[in-house]
C-alpha cells in the first residue's frame, strides 16, 4: 500500500496520471484553478473583441452574427466556466483546512464534479470549431434560442447541463463536509466566514440548479427531440423558460458573490489584525441574503408583463436584500477601523472592493424600482450594474483571494510589487470601462448592440470604455507574468507567510501534507490559530494522539463517467440531422460508458488505505517544517 | 479492514447505515440530494400545471379524455406496496438477517417491474388510441416529461437495487454495504412519494377536469 514517500517521486506522465485520477481536495483545487483560469482568459479575449468592435462608431471588426456569438459565449463562459470554478478552487483549497478536516466528505464525488464541469466547458467551447457558437445571449430566452439556426444553442444547452451536474455535486459535497467533518471544538459559530459563505452558497446551488436543469432539459427536448414546451404553436409558453432561468439565475449571482464576500471577510481581519467586526451579524446577513435570494427572480422580468402586483412584490423583496448587504459593508468598514493595517496586495483588493461593490448595489436598488426599470432594462445601464457587482465584487475577490491563498496552494508567494501593478491597472481599467456605461445606457444605448452610429453622442463614452478594457487586460497579463516568475523561482515561504494568519489553514505545515492534519486540532474559539498565538504558542493543541489515518484511493472512474456524457452529448445533438445515422449509436454508447462506469464504481469495493502511525512518526523525525 | 469486519446479530450496531463516518456522510449527502430532486420534480410539476391541456387544436386529447382510474390505481397500489416491502427489507437489514432482506428486496423489485410494465402499457395506449404524443402538443411534452422522469427514476432505482443484491449475494452484510442498501431503499421511498403527487396532481385532478 501507499506510503508517504511513495506519494512524492513521479515523472511527468506520472504527474499527469496523478491529476487525472486524484481525489485530493488540494489537487482538485489546482485543477479548478487551472481550468477556471483558462476559461477566464478565453472569456477575457471575447470581452476584448466586444470592446474593439464597440470602440468606434460603425465598426465592422466582427460581423453582427459573430458579435452575437461572442457576447453569448463571453457571458456564459465567465459565469459558468470561469467565476464558478475559480471560486470552487478556493473552496476546495481552503474550506476543508479551515474546519480542520482531512478531506471533503466525498473525495470521489469531488473529482467527478470537476471532470463534469471540465467536459461540459470543453463541449460548450467546441461550438466555435463545429459550426458556430450559441448566439441567444447567456440568458438564452426561448423565443430567440428556438429560432437560432445551426447547433450553437444545442452546445449551450448540453454543455451547461453537463457542467451543471458537476456543480450540483460540488454543492452537496461541501454541505456534508461542513456539517460532518469539523474538527473537535469547531462549532458552527466558530466557523470562519469563508466556510460560512461556502456553506450558504452550496445550499443555494442545491436548490437553484435543479430548476436550471429542468429548463435546460426542456430546451434540449424542444430543439432536439421535437417537444413543444416553449413553442406557442404547439400550446407551449416561452415565459416558462424565463422563470426557470431566473429562479436559477438570481440565486446564481449570490452563489458567486457570497464566497467572494467570504474571501474578503478573511482578508480584512488578517491585515487589519483585528477580529472580524460583528461576526454573528455577518453570519446572519449571509444566511438572510441566501434566503432572500430566492424571492426576487422576477426583477429580471419586470418588463415581461407579469402585472403591477407581481412587479410591486418583487420590487420590494429586491430592495430588502440591500439591508443584509449593507450590514456586511458596515461590518467590514468597522473591521478596518482602528486596526493596525498592512496594505498587502490582498488588502488592496479588499479595500477597493467596498466602494466598487457599493456602486453596483446602488444601481441594483435603482433597478429594483420597477417603473424606473422600464427605462434601464436592456440598456447599457444594466451592463454597468452587473459588471460593477460581478467585477467589483467577484473578480476583485478572486484576484485578492488568488494572492492571499497562493502560498497555501503552492507554497510560494506572488510578487507584491507586480501584484500592486496588476491591482492599479485592473482597478483603474475597471472603473474606466464600466462607470461610463451607466451614462451610455441612460442616453439610450441598448444592451447587446453590435454597433452604433456617429452623431448619437455615444462615441466618446464607448471609446473610453474600450480604453479601460485594455488596462484590465494589461493588468491580467502582468498577473500571468507574476505567476510564471514566482513559480520559476519557486521560493518556498513556509507556513503562515502573511505572519498574521488567524484560522486553521495557516497553522499547518507548508506545503500542506497530503493528509492535511497529522492530529486533528482542538479549536478553542473563533480564529483558533490567533488564540494560540496570543498565548505564546506556535502550534495548535492536538485533539487526538497520533494514529492511523484513513485515506481514499485515487480513481480514474470520475473521468470516464464524465467522458461518457461528453460523448453522448454529440449523439443527442446530431441525431436529428440529415444523414447522420451514427448519432443515435453514439448517444447510446456514451450513456453506456457513463452508466457502466457508475455500475463499476458501485460493485467494485474501494476501501481506501491507511497511513500508519509509525510512518507518520518517522516522518516527524525526518523533520518537517 | 474495519469495513469488512464480520458481525453477528448481537454485535451488529443499532443504525448500521450510520455506524461509520462514510456511512454518516452518505446518509446526509443523500438527503441533500433528495432535496435537490424535490426541487427538480417541483419544477416539472409547475411546468405540467402551466401546460396542462394546452394543445394546438381541439382534435387533440386532453387530460379528462385520457386518464382512467383502474389502471393508475393498480399502479399506485403496486408502488405503495413495494415501498412497504422495502421497509421490511430494511427492518431485516437492521436485524442482520441478510437472507430475509434479500427476499423482501426481491419482492420489491418484482412489484416495481409490475409498475413499470403498467406504465409502458399506459404510454403505449395513449400513443396509439389517442395520438397523445411527446411531440404532438405542449401538454403531451409536459405529461411525458413529468411522468417519464419518474419512470426513469423507477428504472434507475430498480437497476440499483438489483445490482446491490447480486453484488452482495455471496458475502452478506457489513458496514460497507449496509449504507448502500439503506440509501437505495431511501431512494425507492422518494420515488414512491413523488408518485403519490403524480397520482393526485396529474391523474385525479386530471379526471375531474
Ligand atoms: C443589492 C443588490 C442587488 C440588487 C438590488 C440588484 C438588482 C438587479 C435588478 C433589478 C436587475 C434587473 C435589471 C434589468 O434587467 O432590467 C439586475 C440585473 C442583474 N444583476 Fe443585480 N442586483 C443586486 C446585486 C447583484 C449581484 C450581487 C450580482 C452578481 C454578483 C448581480 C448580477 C446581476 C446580473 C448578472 C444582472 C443582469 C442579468 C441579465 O439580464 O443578463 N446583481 N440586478
Ligand atoms: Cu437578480
Amino acid at each position: 500500500m501507499s506510503t508517504i514517500a511513495h506519494a512524492q517521486k513521479r515523472g511527468f506522465t506520472g504527474t499527469i496520471w496523478e491529476y487525472l485520477t486524484t481525489v485530493d481536495h488540494k489537487k482538485i483545487a489546482i485543477l479548478y484553478l487551472l481550468a477556471g483560469g483558462f476559461f477566464f482568459i478565453v472569456g477575457g479575449i471575447e470581452a476584448m473583441m466586444i470592446r474593439i468592435q464597440l470602440a468606434v462608431p460603425n465598426n465592422d471588426f466582427v460581423s453582427a452574427g459573430l458579435f452575437n456569438e461572442i457576447i453569448t459565449m463571453h457571458g456564459t463562459t465567465m459565469i459558468f466556466l470561469a467565476a464558478m470554478p475559480l471560486l470552487f478552487a478556493f473552496m476546495n483549497a481552503v474550506m476543508p483546512l479551515q474546519i480542520g478536516a482531512r478531506d471533503v466528505a466525498f473525495p470521489f464525488v469531488n473529482a467527478l464534479g470537476f471532470w463534469l464541469f471540465f467536459f461540459g466547458g470543453v463541449f460548450l467551447n467546441l461550438s466555435w470549431f463545429l459550426g458556430g457558437a450559441p448566439d441567444a445571449g447567456w440568458t438564452s430566452y426561448a423565443s430567440l434560442s428556438l429560432a437560432s439556426e445551426g447547433h450553437g444553442i444545442d452546445f449551450y444547452a448540453l454543455g451547461l447541463q453537463i457542467s451543471g451536474f458537476g456543480t450540483l455535486m460540488g454543492g452537496i459535497n461541501f454541505l456534508v463536509t461542513i456539517i460532518n467533518m469539523r474538527a473537535p471544538g469547531m462549532t458552527y459559530m466558530r466557523m470562519p466566514l469563508f466556510t460560512w459563505t461556502t456553506f450558504v452558497a452550496s445550499a443555494l446551488i442545491l436548490f437553484a440548479f435543479p430548476p436550471l436543469t429542468v429548463g435546460l432539459f426542456m430546451l434540449i427536448f424542444d430543439r432536439m427531440f421535437g417537444s413543444g414546451f416553449f413553442d406557442v404553436a404547439m400550446g407551449g409558453n416561452t415565459i416558462i423558460w424565463e422563470h426557470f432561468f431566473w429562479i436559477f439565475g438570481h440565486p446564481e449571482v449570490y452563489i458567486l458573490v457570497l464566497p467572494a464576500f467570504g474571501i474578503f471577510s478573511e482578508i480584512f481581519p488578517t491585515f487589519a489584525r483585528k477580529r472580524l467586526f460583528g461576526y454573528s451579524s455577518m453570519v446572519f446577513a449571509t444566511v438572510l441574503i441566501g434566503f432572500l435570494g430566492f424571492m426576487v427572480w422576477a426583477h429580471h422580468m419586470f418588463t415581461t408583463g407579469l402585472g403591477p402586483v407581481a412587479n410591486a412584490i418583487f420590487a420590494v423583496a429586491t430592495m430588502a436584500i440591500a439591508v443584509p448587504t449593507g450590514i456586511k459593508i458596515f461590518n467590514w468598514i468597522l473591521t478596518i477601523w482602528g486596526g493596525s493595517i498592512k496594505f498587502t496586495v490582498p488588502m488592496l483588493y479588499a479595500v477597493a472592493f467596498i466602494p466598487s461593490f457599493v456602486m453596483g448595489g446602488v444601481t441594483g436598488v435603482m433597478q429594483a424600482a420597477a417603473p424606473a426599470d422600464y427605462q434601464f432594462h436592456d440598456s447599457y445601464f444594466i451592463v454597468a450594474h452587473f459588471h460593477y457587482v460581478i467585477v467589483g465584487g467577484i473578480v476583485l475577490g478572486l484576484l485578492g483571494g488568488a494572492h492571499f491563498y497562493w502560498p497555501l496552494m503552492f507554497g510560494t508567494m506572488l510578487s507584491e510589487k507586480l501584484g500592486k501593478i496588476t491591482f492599479v491597472l485592473f482597478l483603474v481599467g475597471f472603473h474606466l470601462t464600466f462607470f461610463i456605461q451607466h451614462f451610455l445606457g441612460l442616453m439610450g444605448m441598448p444592451r447587446r448592440v453590435w454597433t452604433f452610429l456617429e452623431g448619437q453622442g455615444l462615441a466618446t463614452g464607448n471609446l473610453i470604455s474600450s480604453i479601460g478594457a485594455a488596462f484590465m487586460a494589461l493588468g491580467i497579463i502582468v498577473l500571468l507574468v507574476n505567476i510564471v516568475i514566482t513559480q520559476k523561482k519557486n521560493i518556498q515561504v513556509g507556513r503562515d507567510p502573511w505572519e498574521d494568519g488567524r484560522t486553521l489553514e495557516w497553522a499547518i505545515p507548508s506545503p500542506v501534507p497530503f493528509y492535511n492534519f497529522k492530529q486533528l486540532p482542538l479549536v478553542r474559539g473563533l480564529d483558533p490559530f490567533w488564540i494560540e498565538k496570543m498565548e505564546g504558542k506556535t502550534d495548535m493543541t492536538p485533539a487526538e494522539p497520533v494514529g492511523d489515518i484513513h485515506m481514499p484511493n485515487n480513481s480514474f472512474v470520475p473521468f470516464v463517467i464524465s467522458l461518457g456524457l461528453f460523448v453522448a452529448a454529440f449523439g443527442a445533438m446530431y441525431h436529428a440531422d440529415e444523414g447522420k445515422d451514427w448519432a443515435i449509436p453514439v448517444l447510446i454508447i456514451g450513456m453506456l460508458i457513463t452508466f457502466g462506469a457508475m455500475l463499476y464504481r458501485s460493485v467494485k469495493d474501494d476501501h481506501g488505505y491507511h497511513i500508519h502511525k509509525e510512518d507518520l512518526l518517522d516522518e516527524a523525525e525526518g523533520g518537517t517544517r | 479492514m474495519a469495513a469488512e469486519q464480520k458481525f453477528t446479530p448481537q454485535t451488529w450496531p443499532e443504525s448500521p447505515e450510520q455506524a461509520t463516518l462514510e456511512g454518516k456522510n452518505k446518509f446526509l449527502g443523500f438527503w441533500f440530494f433528495l432535496g435537490g430532486e424535490t426541487v427538480l420534480f417541483a419544477s416539472l410539476f409547475a411546468t405540467y400545471l402551466a401546460l396542462k391541456d394546452s394543445v394546438p387544436s381541439d382534435t387533440h386529447a386532453k387530460a379528462a379524455d385520457l386518464f382512467e382510474l383502474p389502471l393508475v390505481f393498480l399502479m399506485t397500489m403496486l408502488l405503495l406496496t413495494s415501498s412497504l416491502t422495502s421497509v421490511f427489507a430494511m427492518y431485516h437489514m437492521k436485524n442482520y438477517s441478510f437472507k430475509k432482506m434479500q427476499q423482501w428486496l426481491f419482492i420489491t423489485v418484482v412489484l416495481g417491474l409490475g409498475f413499470l410494465a403498467c406504465e409502458i402499457y399506459e404510454f403505449y395506449h395513449y400513443y396509439h388510441a389517442f395520438e397523445h404524443k411527446f411531440t404532438s402538443s405542449a401538454f403531451g411534452s409536459a405529461f411525458y416529461t413529468l411522468v417519464g422522469f419518474h419512470g426513469g427514476h423507477v428504472v434507475f432505482g430498480l437497476s440499483w437495487i438489483i445490482a446491490l443484491m447480486i453484488r452482495n449475494a455471496k458475502r452478506g452484510l457489513n458496514l460497507y454495504n449496509a449504507p448502500k442498501f439503506y440509501l437505495a431503499s431511501l431512494y425507492w421511498h422518494f420515488i414512491d412519494v413523488v408518485w403519490v403527487f403524480i397520482f393526485t396532481v396529474v391523474y385525479l385532478m386530471g379526471m375531474v377536469g
